[in-house]
């Protein structure tokens, strides 16, 4: 097993990365809680869009015509999205930017019904809901601030590591799932520290390594429209902007052509978002909820809707689609959600345990502690208490 | 006195059996219910509720008095 000096080492490392991202980490978890519920407690916090009845039936109107009926609701701005959602069949939603042009931040999302083509805009994210958004994403410091969230989750995934390694000498001498409940509270304490973190360690793992993936979306979103985008739209270089656009049924048909079995999930109007000047940006998505993520881009001339180009999207863009479902929760319904913020709160648990592990016992040195573990333990025979006996 | 490469693999094993047990039991509840819906959530839910339920057995039912000595 590890000696004396490489526990040290690595007991170093855990402490460092630990302290530095721990209260960061608190608000991660604390603020991500109610956001794994964030689409049922917008919707009980009345921040949803419904689709309204209709005799079963009822056919649904055009993709063109729903378009437009946003369009003469807003028709000074400029309709940069159209996008389906699988939990509302009855509904599509467009995205209104002020102009074709404008790349603020500015937006409105307008819910359109399929049958009616009645358009409602959705109300604003609930104030709560928004501020744990917030405190969880950006620190309401734009990409700076995601990005040293970011960095805190790579610390925590680091302290991870670390953590599993000096489980091996801090448990060597006990069997698994130990909790000296009866003992001194600061032992209960590193009891529970071990087994909770042990337990959890591969989902936290897993959710804080995805947690950081994500913090680079806008960085790979850029890259991905920088490169293989423009190298797909590089065609029409010097062609002027698409003005008199074509039918959008007719290009999610062509988009249908160039991706069968898939669904559109998205489509970018011609624009400097996701899209190109002179096109429609289909995105398709597969069935299952992995596939679902792993979005097809097709181009298709917003002019004539016919096909342009469609490519599979790189690597690390679909590192990042992959990366949301397994961050977020959200791929296996309600009791995926309950198991997630159960795992959550036993974080909350294990990172609170180590700031209290620390503050209670900061002033010794690690030396003492080792060899106090294993007094603790009267053995007499091999193992780390050896190793610190010889030195 | 060092112990013998057949005593640490024991030690090792000793220590890290359970925890790489559930971590695989982990990892296949986080990829089933990326691969499909119905079923494969259902075993999604089974795999990770047992993590939950192994956490919450040993912080409240687990005998402390389990602890022994090894030899």
């Amino acid at each position: 097993m590890l000696t004396a000096k490489t526990v040290k080492i690595w007991y170093a490392v855990h402490k460092w990365t630990s302290l530095v991202c721990t209260v960061f980490l608190l608000l991660l978890c604390l603020t991500g809680l109610p956001l794994i519920f964030m689409h049922e407690l917008s919707h009980l916090l009345g921040g949803d869009v419904e689709a309204g009845s209709v005799a079963p039936g009822t056919p649904q109107r055009s993709l063109d015509e729903l378009v437009n009926s946003a369009r003469e609701k807003y028709p000074d701005e400029y309709a940069r999205f159209l996008v389906w959602d699988d939990d509302e069949p009855g509904l599509v939603f467009v995205t209104f930017v002020p102009s074709r042009y404008d790349m603020s931040d500015e937006f409105k999302s307008i819910a359109v019904d399929v049958h009616t083509g009645d358009v409602t805009q959705f109300p604003e994210l609930n104030k709560f809901l928004d501020i744990m958004f917030h405190l969880h994403v950006d620190l309401f410091a734009g990409l700076y601030g995601t990005l040293f969230l970011g960095f805190m989750g790579l610390l925590f995934v680091a302290s991870l590591v670390s953590g599993a390694v000096l489980y091996g000498p801090f448990m060597r001498k006990l069997d698994f799932g130990v909790v000296r409940k009866e003992r001194i509270t600061r032992l209960k304490w590193l009891d529970l520290h071990n087994l909770l973190g042990i337990v959890t360690l591969t989902w936290a793992f897993v959710v804080g390594g995805t947690g950081v993936i994500n913090t680079l979306a806008e960085i790979v979103l850029a890259a991905w429209q920088n490169g293989q985008l423009a190298e797909m739209v590089e065609p029409y270089k010097n062609s002027p902007p698409a003005v008199d656009f074509s039918s959008i049924d007719a290009a999610v048909e062509t988009a249908h052509k160039a991706a069968p079995g898939m669904t559109p999930s998205f489509m970018a109007f011609p624009g400097p978002s996701f899209s190109s000047d002179h096109h429609y940006t289909v995105f398709m998505r597969g069935e299952t909820p992995l596939t679902s993520r792993l979005l097809r881009p097709v181009l298709v001339d917003a002019e004539t809707s016919e096909f342009t180009d469609s490519r599979t999207l790189p690597w690390w863009v679909t590192a990042l689609l992959v990366s949301q479902p397994l961050h977020f929760g959200d791929y296996g319904g309600m009791p995926m959600k309950i198991i997630w913020a159960v795992l959550d709160v036993i974080t909350i648990v294990v990172l609170g345990s180590g700031l209290y592990l620390w503050l209670s016992h900061r002033k010794r040195p690690i030396e003492e502690r080792i060899s106090e573990l294993e007094k603790n333990e009267a053995l007499t025979n091999g193992g780390l208490g050896q190793e610190q006996a010889h030195r | 006195m060092k112990p013998s490469p057949a005593a640490k693999n024991s030690v090792f094993m000793h220590v890290f059996g359970k925890p790489i047990l559930l971590a695989l039991i982990s990892m296949a509840g986080l990829v089933t219910a990326l691969v499909g819906d119905g079923v494969w959530d259902v075993v999604s839910w089974i795999t990770l509720g047992f993590i939950v339920a192994v956490t919450l057995w040993y912080v409240w039912f687990a005998k402390p008095e389990s602890r022994k000595r090894r030899t």
